[in-house]
């Protein structure tokens, strides 16, 4: 299903996060937030890092595949 | 908290005042009390960052105790030895954290092990994560640890990808030990360990990977180096890898002004689900290690004491007190008392002279008493530190093998084994694995053992002696190899 232009949004699958944090550290809207045991990804702040790199930085970084994935 | 007590070679101290007490009993033998010079082969500048630092001494690793703590869980690379899911509290291998902790968290935790165990010298961030990447947490722990405690070394463990973007905070900071991560020379070998890395904000895969980590390492190097901070390399030696290559880069850091060279065995199995482990690549055996090891002669000193702790660990090298220390027993306000540890470093000022100048003299003993061309031995010790022969056999869970001939008492390295005796009884099946880890050893040496295991190690044609409870190691392993050579030496008759 082609995914709505208005959710550029990147969410974090908590099952597989290992809570390191690098996505944070990474992130260049500040969009990460240590919540309760685990990150998570503030979809009004993300913008999939489009204009700043070439590459959602999270999604580069994190170190478990499938895990910072789209909304 | 239960109020530890330092236990060496028979002491046990409590407070100051027994502490000082026990020191004006035992008095001084030695002409140049408090003072600890540089062994002959080491420059004073180099004696005084390493001679309290148990990772860069094996001589300090007898009197001072480190601790991690695992501030900064990011890493910048991927290895195929670590997996970063696992966390358990009973395994006891690099990376493994079971709490991670804020840099808060993490100077409070310090103090607290400051005030119960004064052999603390070390603090390190050691991963999981690379202490380098995130550098605000590690340098925000660094800080507020240098406030309270200003004497305590301060030491990372990097990857070095990102560490050449701080080098100038470790110098602010006084940070005089770095320990660099280097498994490869040549980026192809690194092929087969890094399968990326994330630099420059961008996921690097392959040769490019292996090379930029290749170059920023020798980068670190350099530059640590040229700054006079010492750098221990650590490398993972990996049967079929880099096992070969590895002498390659023993001379390659030792050209480049590394320290010390710690080639450490690959732990793998398919439990710990890392790539190694799941493809079911083997660790290196004792005897590959130690061919290795010898082949790298005349290249950098090779660190031989290492015990593979976890990240989190807390403690003399051999033993991990962590689990004493976890964050539930942390008090929310704890304050700094130093007089244990400034007391402790008194006495140890004086204890590790005392033992140098024993083994001065068993040695002149030794000279004078055996051919030069007399078989080296092999001697087991069982010890909790002092340089002292100071366990019962059946409570060692590791022995400190040295090498005796002619040129003297060397370390070797250590062998892990799980403690025989459990509650007061010894457990026969126990025993034979415990056999099975002193092959080769021709006599050891406890503060005490029972008749039967005594009997059972005759069988397998080890003497075990507790005659040399309490004494100096050196001092005792050479009384051992005179006795052996059929020279009078002083009465020893085996336990």
């Amino acid at each position: 299903m082609p995914r709505m232009e208005t959710r550029m949004a990147l969410q974090i699958i908590q099952s597989n996060c290992t809570v390191c944090g690098a996505c944070e550290f990474e992130c260049p809207n500040a969009a990460i937030k240590f919540e309760s045991d685990t990150y998570i990804i503030d979809p009004e702040l993300c913008t999939e890092c489009k204009g700043s790199y070439d590459n959602p930085q999270c999604a580069e970084v994190c170190p478990v595949p499938e895990t910072c994935v789209p909304a | 908290m239960t109020a530890n007590v330092i236990s060496l070679n028979g002491l046990s101290v409590g407070s100051k005042d027994s502490l000082t007490k026990a020191l004006e009993s035992e008095g001084c033998s030695s002409s140049s009390c408090g003072s600890s010079d540089a062994p002959e082969d080491m420059d004073p500048a180099t004696w005084a960052k390493v001679k309290d630092h148990p990772c860069y001494s094996e001589e300090a690793h007898h009197y001072f105790a480190r601790m991690h703590v695992a501030v900064a869980p990011a890493c910048n690379i991927q290895c195929n030895y670590c997996n970063r899911k696992y966390d358990c509290a009973n395994e006891s291998r690099p990376g493994v954290v079971s709490e991670r902790l804020n840099p808060e968290q993490a100077a409070r935790k310090v103090i607290a092990v400051a005030n119960e165990i004064p052999q603390l010298s070390v603090l390190g961030i050691a991963g999981p994560g690379d202490s380098a990447y995130d550098w605000r947490k590690t340098k925000e722990t660094f800080q507020r640890v240098a406030e309270t405690l200003p004497d305590i070394k301060l030491c990372l463990s990097t990857n070095g990808l990102a560490l050449p973007d701080h080098v100038d905070d470790l110098l602010d900071m006084n940070i005089d030990h770095v320990t660099l991560t280097i498994n490869m020379i040549d980026p192809e070998v690194g092929t087969k360990i890094y399968p990326w890395i994330f630099y420059e904000h961008k996921r690097r895969m392959g040769l490019e990977a292996s090379q930029i980590l290749h170059e920023r390492q020798m980068q670190s190097l350099d530059m640590l180096h040229e700054r006079g901070i010492l750098v221990k390399v650590n490398s993972v030696m990996i049967p079929g890898i880099n096992d070969e290559h590895l002498l390659e880069v023993n001379k390659e850091v030792k050209k480049r002004g590394a320290f010390l060279h710690n080639i450490m065995p690959l732990i793998s199995a398919p439990e710990h689900g890392t790539v190694f482990g799941l493809e079911g690549q083997r660790g290196p055996t004792a005897a590959e290690l130690k061919k290795l090891q010898d082949a790298c002669a005349g290249g950098a000193n090779l660190m031989k004491h290492c015990r593979q702790c976890r990240a989190d660990a807390v403690g003399l090298l051999g033993e991990d007190r962590g689990q004493e220390f976890t964050m539930d027993l942390v008090p929310d306000e704890v304050t700094y008392d130093p007089e244990k540890r400034e007391t402790y470093r008194e006495w140890v000022a004086k204890e590790r002279e005392d033992r140098r100048n024993a083994a001065a003299v068993a040695k002149a003993e030794t000279d004078a008493a055996v051919a030069d061309e007399a078989e080296a031995l092999l001697v087991a010790v069982a010890t909790k530190g002092g340089g002292r022969i100071n366990q019962h056999f059946g409570h060692a869970t590791e022995f400190q093998i040295f090498e005796v001939d002619a040129e003297g008492v060397r370390f070797v390295t250590h062998r892990r084994c799980d403690n025989y005796c459990v509650g007061g009884y010894g457990e026969e099946d126990k025993l034979e694995l415990v056999i099975k880890t002193l092959e080769g050893i021709d006599t050891i040496l406890c503060a005490k053992i029972g008749d039967c295991p005594r009997e059972d190690l005759e069988k397998a044609g080890i003497t075990a002696i507790q005659d040399y409870a309490y004494d100096y190691i050196e001092t005792a392993v050479s009384a051992v190899y005179r006795a052996r050579h059929g020279l009078p030496a002083a009465e020893i008759e085996t336990a």
